[in-house]
């Protein structure tokens, strides 16, 4: 390749500098094409998400209805009951055991990545190369492969299993919240810096708590998120780890237990439905409030050579 | 000078000063050793463990140690004809081309269009396209199985009004991989247009503004401009889609089941490799075809890499 396009966007700025205006679509035909597609893209991204609120709304019996019921019902109390029945009155347990391993996962990777980040940005050490290298090469493990090994490790050597650890243990510090962190920590912090920190007396992890951390909000919201995210979603791990009892499941492990598959007719879908919502509410609270940072810091991270 | 060299190397001040740097040179060890200790227990020892099982026969019941050697066999038992392993890939890439194909074909005229004409929108409608990427898989999963179902769903509803019979989307085998497919699709097609659109915004405004003078129309700019230095990109977001598609798990398992549903048309390779471990257990084997599957990512990554980089040097 003879030119490198991709040089390297400021990063936690969604690169946007004042741009001369664009000619206009000659065709107003054109143009309205052009909305219609965008329109049509935007509509089914959202549909299921108004769909799932609509029937969970519903009382179960018109939930399948011909024609079908598209607006909100007032079955929301009635449906909340049935899948507290339907979960033996464990569903809010299964909501705080998601919300309870997302949080810690969430926490020692932020922790645990910046660290790591900020030794392989900031300081220069024998070795460093090559283990950052070696950091690296560990992204290009499908994660399919690990599933056996960590079950049996889990199983027949820690006897974790059924344990909420065996969900957040192994990815507290992981290849890619680390290659996060160092993108980021090289680019907006000077190594200036943290001379200056030193010569104040600083110890190097208190540069690292009182100096570094401040400065990488940004970055650390978004590894938060995309954290927070994974693990919340996370169905095969814990379908894996046999977190099966009815207090230590998960929330999709739970859904899954109450649908019984999504092809059964059977299932009490008023219940499923409110299990759905619970499910995914808490995603898009978080993404509401850091879509804009979550985007534009996943992809300047990810995309950097 | 000289005094100064007295200074630091003076009793009391040089003991702290040693200490600094003592902490100093420590800290990037200890500050990078915990992905290092937990890659050793999580990682690399249980990458051992299943390569080594990969080459024998275990049942995780009989306890550890209780395995017998096997050889090549489980190997050789994954590719002969008498096992699920080649259907299972085949279903696998089959419905990875259904999903992924269009991804990028839907994605990379999205983000141009939005790039090009909709700047003022351009935030909001990302983040819209975007929020199926978050989504929880097993409830996303559960509501198109109800929009799929054949006498109540809505997409039979839909086709009703256009006076067309009920489609049995989950029940026909030929169907199946479509239907999740589908799915698929509706999660990670936002996802492309954010990776498309960061792209894009890569590029340089000159190399147009250089075009526009040069007389060239928006479909030249698009084909000889934007495409190829979108390379990159698309080598890239090409590179997520075949790493990913070729683990699907949770689509087609809630979807459709354990077994992939009627005729077992959406058992992926993970599936299979899943319920041989953990239904069957059958570790062994199953270690053995999780090699296999890895082998078969690099191979399809290795076609991608060189499809991209056989005309790498014709660039503008």
């Amino acid at each position: 390749m003879t030119t490198q396009p991709l040089n390297t966007p400021p990063l936690d700025t969604p690169a946007a500098p004042p741009r001369p205006p664009r000619r206009a679509l000659r065709l107003p035909v054109g143009r309205a094409a052009l909305w219609l597609f965008v329109g049509l893209a935007c509509f089914l991204s959202v549909v299921p998400f108004y769909l799932m609120f609509v029937w969970a709304s519903l009382p179960t019996d018109q939930i399948f209805l011909v024609p079908p019921h598209l607006w909100f019902g007032g079955a929301v109390v009635e449906n909340f009951h049935k899948m507290m029945n339907a979960t033996s009155g464990m569903a809010l347990r299964q909501f705080w055991n998601s919300l309870y391993i997302s949080m810690l996962s969430t926490a020692t990777t932020l922790f645990f990545c910046s660290l790591a980040g900020f030794a392989f940005a900031m300081y220069e050490f024998k070795g460093k190369a090559y283990l950052f290298g070696f950091i690296l090469l560990t992204m290009l493990i499908p994660p399919l492969v690990m599933d056996i090994p960590s079950f049996l490790v889990m199983n027949n050597f820690l006897h974790w299993i059924g344990t909420p650890k065996t969900l957040w243990v192994p990815g507290m510090a992981n290849a890619f919240g680390i290659f996060l962190m160092r993108q980021y920590i090289m680019s907006a912090l000077p190594k200036s810096l943290i001379e200056a920190a030193r010569l104040d007396g600083a110890t190097e992890f208190g540069i690292f708590t009182k100096v570094v951390v401040p400065l990488i909000r940004p970055i650390l919201a978004t590894l938060g998120v995309v954290t927070f995210v994974g693990s919340w979603n996370n169905f095969k791990g814990a379908l894996i780890m046999k977190l099966s009892e009815d207090n230590t499941m998960t929330l999709p492990l739970s859904l899954r237990k109450i649908t019984g598959g999504a092809t059964n007719i059977n299932a009490d879908w008023g219940a499923t439905l409110m299990m759905v919502v619970l499910t995914v509410i808490p995603l898009l609270i978080i993404f509401l409030f850091a879509s804009r940072q979550v985007i534009s810091g996943l992809t300047s991270g990810a995309v950097k050579d | 000078m000289s005094d100064r060299a007295n200074l630091t190397s003076s009793s009391p001040p040089r003991s702290a000063w040693s200490y600094a740097r003592f902490q100093q040179r420590l800290a990037p060890y200890v500050f990078t050793s915990p992905f290092f200790i937990l890659f050793l227990i999580f990682g690399l020892f249980p990458l051992g463990f299943s390569l080594f099982l990969a080459f024998h026969l275990w049942n995780p019941l009989d306890g550890l140690g209780n395995w017998k050697f096997v050889g090549w066999e489980n190997f050789a038992l994954a590719l002969g004809p008498s096992d699920q392993f080649w259907v299972a890939l085949k279903h696998t890439i089959w419905i990875g081309l259904l999903s992924g194909i269009p991804q990028h074909l839907v994605a990379l005229p999205l983000a141009f269009v939005i790039h090009q004409f909709l700047r003022r929108w351009q935030s909001a409608v990302s983040t819209v396209l975007f929020l199926p990427y978050i989504t929880n898989a097993v409830a996303i999963t559960i509501v198109f199985g109800m929009l799929y179902s054949e006498h109540l769903g809505l997409l039979n509803y839909l086709l009703h009004l256009v006076g067309l019979g009920p489609v049995r989307w989950l029940a026909l085998p030929q169907l199946v991989p479509y239907s999740v497919a589908a799915v698929v699709f509706w999660r990670y097609v936002g996802w492309n247009v954010i990776l498309y659109l960061s792209g894009l915004q890569a590029i340089s405004e000159d190399v147009y503004e250089a075009a526009t003078v040069d007389g060239a129309s928006p479909w030249q700019k698009f084909w000889y401009i934007t495409l190829p230095l979108l390379r990159p990109m698309m080598f890239y977001a090409f590179t997520l889609t075949i790493v990913g598609n070729m683990q699907l798990f949770e689509e087609p398992f809630i979807m459709t089941g354990q077994g992939g549903g009627s005729g077992g048309a959406a058992l992926t390779s993970a599936m299979h490799i899943f319920n041989t471990a953990f239904r069957d257990l059958d570790m062994g084997y199953a270690s053995a075809m999780s090699w296999l599957l890895f082998l078969a990512i690099f191979v399809l990554s290795m076609v991608n890499n060189y499809l991209f980089s056989r005309d790498g040097g014709r660039d503008v």
